[in-house]
């Protein structure tokens, strides 16, 4: 089984500046790190490799340069390669354009039969990526994925984690997985996964590498543009009640949602 | 170029879902501003007709529907078709869904084919003077930023907001247009198979719709106590919600998790039980309208983004108030459709 998992590098800090005319994120003198969520995804992916005789698992990202340190650290994981889709020209993606950048460059290496994706990001935090790049690659999707099996047929049974429940999906290959964090405990990379990603070469593609046209990407090729950015006031002045009597304490929380209109 | 307002509608066993309605509260916004129809769209089996007639009633101009056996469950690649083929035949200026897990798999899939703009997560909709155009905006990376998106050259114009954001308001309209919509044999082939559906018994509000979350996090101190928090939920009427911590203990599963690796919610009130208030937890509940935290910390910082801040042990204020409401018979008012 082939297979591909998409990883993206996200800022680890918590105090992240965007340029307030572009509207872009700066992503230099940030510390980067793996997107927390995609962890659930190489992992997956990794366990599927185990339990199939002649599979490999490819990490693909699209990014800076820089973003090459998250795909070692996949290799560490436990994926076998790492290919980083990189170009000036993609700067400034937005969903459409990172989808359509991840799809050419999937399409290009070839032949997956299961992508795997993260829920979402933790900066752009859309988590429409991955539907987008299924529908790109016109493969069928499965979306906040909890557990998967491959059936004796090869089929992909797959337990969706939706509002009050889980849905139960059958799909056969090729196709795109989102995973959310339910599903498995990332293991920590051992040593020998440690040795092996320092030495691990990371495969560059650029957009003519891939046949990506400069129309179809970076801010020239995304629908949307951020025409205004801000930063909110996430402190709210409440009321501070420091009586410790726990009953006077209840009544407090009984009144004010009386007063709020809510009981 | 119609400059028509569409929201999605879901139906769920028959039944339009609640967030069916508040979505038209969002887009009879737009629509008065705009001064174009509202109309409301579904894919489904067919349903009641007075069920339909809600529509109309919480603003609604027009309805568009899909009615078929077959579209009973989410089937993708069938109802991206469906909607694709809509849009394309009426070609709205706007299109809205709900953010939950059918509108942030199916509305990613019908703007890639379309090649359109999507804007996720929106908090604010509005129209903008000079240009007609959709301003989005949206919170983002763990809520420390917030954008104000446009999608200026091509249509329609997509965004999903969130849940429980709005409140389904009754509309007195005269339009009322039904349109029902066919399709070819061929658009119910599907590459999915729907095998079934498998309810979480705790949790049988889902968080992102809930009016009331009780949160809890490592300050209950074990698993017996945080249990309890069923309690006050289930008085409330609402759900369970709960910090990684908590959720690392296993005191509670994933699914409640809230917060930057775990679910954004929007309730009316939020409860936060022995939680400090980490940014990665803060960032799913910057939406909640009411905030109460009791932490026995005066200087924890669940208290900086409080409304309501209790000083005082979690476990003993959470036993007297469910008690309380007990002995009271408090509810919650409802305003549900
Ligand atoms: C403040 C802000 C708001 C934004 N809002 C929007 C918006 O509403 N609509 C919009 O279209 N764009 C938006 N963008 C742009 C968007 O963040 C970028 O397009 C980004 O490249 C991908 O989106 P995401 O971070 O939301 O990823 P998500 O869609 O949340 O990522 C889901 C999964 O897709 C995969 N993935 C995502 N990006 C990559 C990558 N570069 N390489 C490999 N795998 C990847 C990962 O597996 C990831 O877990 C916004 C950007 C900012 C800074
Ligand atoms: C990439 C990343 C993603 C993350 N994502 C999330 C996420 O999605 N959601 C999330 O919640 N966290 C997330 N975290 C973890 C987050 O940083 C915190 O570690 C976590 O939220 C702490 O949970 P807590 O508040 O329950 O525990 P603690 O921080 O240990 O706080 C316990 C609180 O309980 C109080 N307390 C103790 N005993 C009592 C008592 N008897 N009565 C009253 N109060 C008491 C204490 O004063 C303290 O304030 C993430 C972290 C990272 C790095």
């Amino acid at each position: 089984m082939k297979m591909a998992v998409l990883v993206k590098q996200v800022p680890a800090t918590e105090n992240i500046k965007i340029d307030p005319v572009t509207g872009v994120m700066q992503r230099d003198n940030l510390q980067s790190e793996l997107n927390p969520l995609d962890t659930y995804a190489v992992e997956q992916a990794v366990r599927m490799k185990k339990n199939f005789q002649q599979s490999t698992v490819t990490a693909v990202s699209m990014g800076i340069p820089a973003a090459q340190s998250i795909l070692r650290q996949a290799i560490a994981m436990g994926c076998d390669e790492g290919v980083l889709l990189s170009d000036r020209a993609f700067a400034g993606s937005d969903t459409w354009a990172t989808a359509h950048v991840l799809a050419k460059g999937l399409q290009k290496l070839g032949g997956f039969d299961i992508i795997f994706a993260g829920e979402r990001a933790t900066d752009g935090e859309t988590g429409q990526v991955g539907p987008c790049v299924a529908v790109q690659l016109n493969i069928p999707v499965l979306t906040f994925v909890s557990e998967v099996k491959i059936e004796e047929d090869g089929k992909i049974l797959a337990t969706r984690s939706v509002e009050g429940g889980y849905e139960l999906v059958r799909v056969s290959s090729p196709v795109l997985i989102s995973v959310v964090k339910e599903i498995n405990e990332p293991w920590i990379p051992d040593y020998n996964g440690m040795m092996k990603s320092r030495s691990a070469s990371i495969k560059i593609m650029t957009a003519q590498d891939i046949g990506v046209d400069k129309a179809d990407c970076g801010l020239e090729g995304s629908p949307t543009r951020v025409s205004k950015v801000f930063y909110p006031k996430l402190t709210r002045n409440g009321e501070v009640f420091s009586d410790s009597d726990p009953e006077k304490a209840a009544q407090k929380i009984v009144d004010f949602l009386k007063e709020k209109n809510i009981l | 170029m119609s400059k028509d307002i569409w929201t999605f509608a879901r139906v769920i066993n028959g039944r339009l879902t609640e967030t069916s309605f508040e979505l038209l509260t969002w887009g009879r916004a737009l629509a008065d501003s705009l001064g174009s129809s509202l109309c409301s769209v579904f894919i489904s089996s067919k349903i009641q007709n007075d069920e339909v007639d809600k529509l109309f009633l919480y603003g609604a101009d027009k309805v568009y529907a899909i009615q078929d056996e077959r579209l009973k469950n989410f089937l993708p690649d069938i109802y991206m078709k469906a909607a694709c083929h809509m849009i394309k035949k009426y070609s709205p200026h706007v299109v809205i869904a709900p953010a939950d897990t059918f509108g942030k798999t199916l509305m990613p899939m019908v703007a890639s084919r379309l090649r359109t703009g999507l804007t996720a997560d929106c908090t604010e909709l509005s129209i903008e003077d000079e240009t007609g155009l959709l301003l989005q905006t949206r919170p983002a990376i763990g809520g420390n930023v917030m954008a104000t998106i446009k999608t200026p050259y091509t249509v329609p114009q997509m965004a999903t907001v969130r849940p429980m954001a709005k409140k389904p308001l009754k509309h007195k309209g005269s339009a009322r247009e039904m349109v029902e919509e066919k399709v070819e044999e061929e658009f119910f082939t599907s590459s999915y198979e729907y095998v079934g559906f498998r309810q979480d018994e705790s949790s049988e509000i889902a968080l992102n719709q809930a009016e009331v979350i009780v949160g809890g996090g490592r300050g209950m101190k074990d698993e017996k106590n945080f249990s309890r928090l069923y309690e006050l939920a289930s008085l409330l009427g609402g759900g369970v919600g709960a910090s990684r911590a908590a959720v690392d203990m296993g005191w509670v599963a994933y699914p409640h998790q809230i917060g930057l690796s775990g679910k954004t919610v929007s309730p009316k009130v939020y409860f936060a039980f022995g939680i400090s208030g980490a940014v990665q937890h803060i960032a799913g509940i910057s939406g909640a309208g009411h905030v109460i935290s009791v932490n026995k910390d005066p200087d924890s910082n669940i208290f900086n983004i409080s409304d309501l801040s209790i000083i005082g042990d979690c476990n003993e204020v959470l036993e007297k108030l469910v008690k309380k409401l007990q002995e009271t018979g408090a509810v919650i008012k409802n305003e549900r459709v």
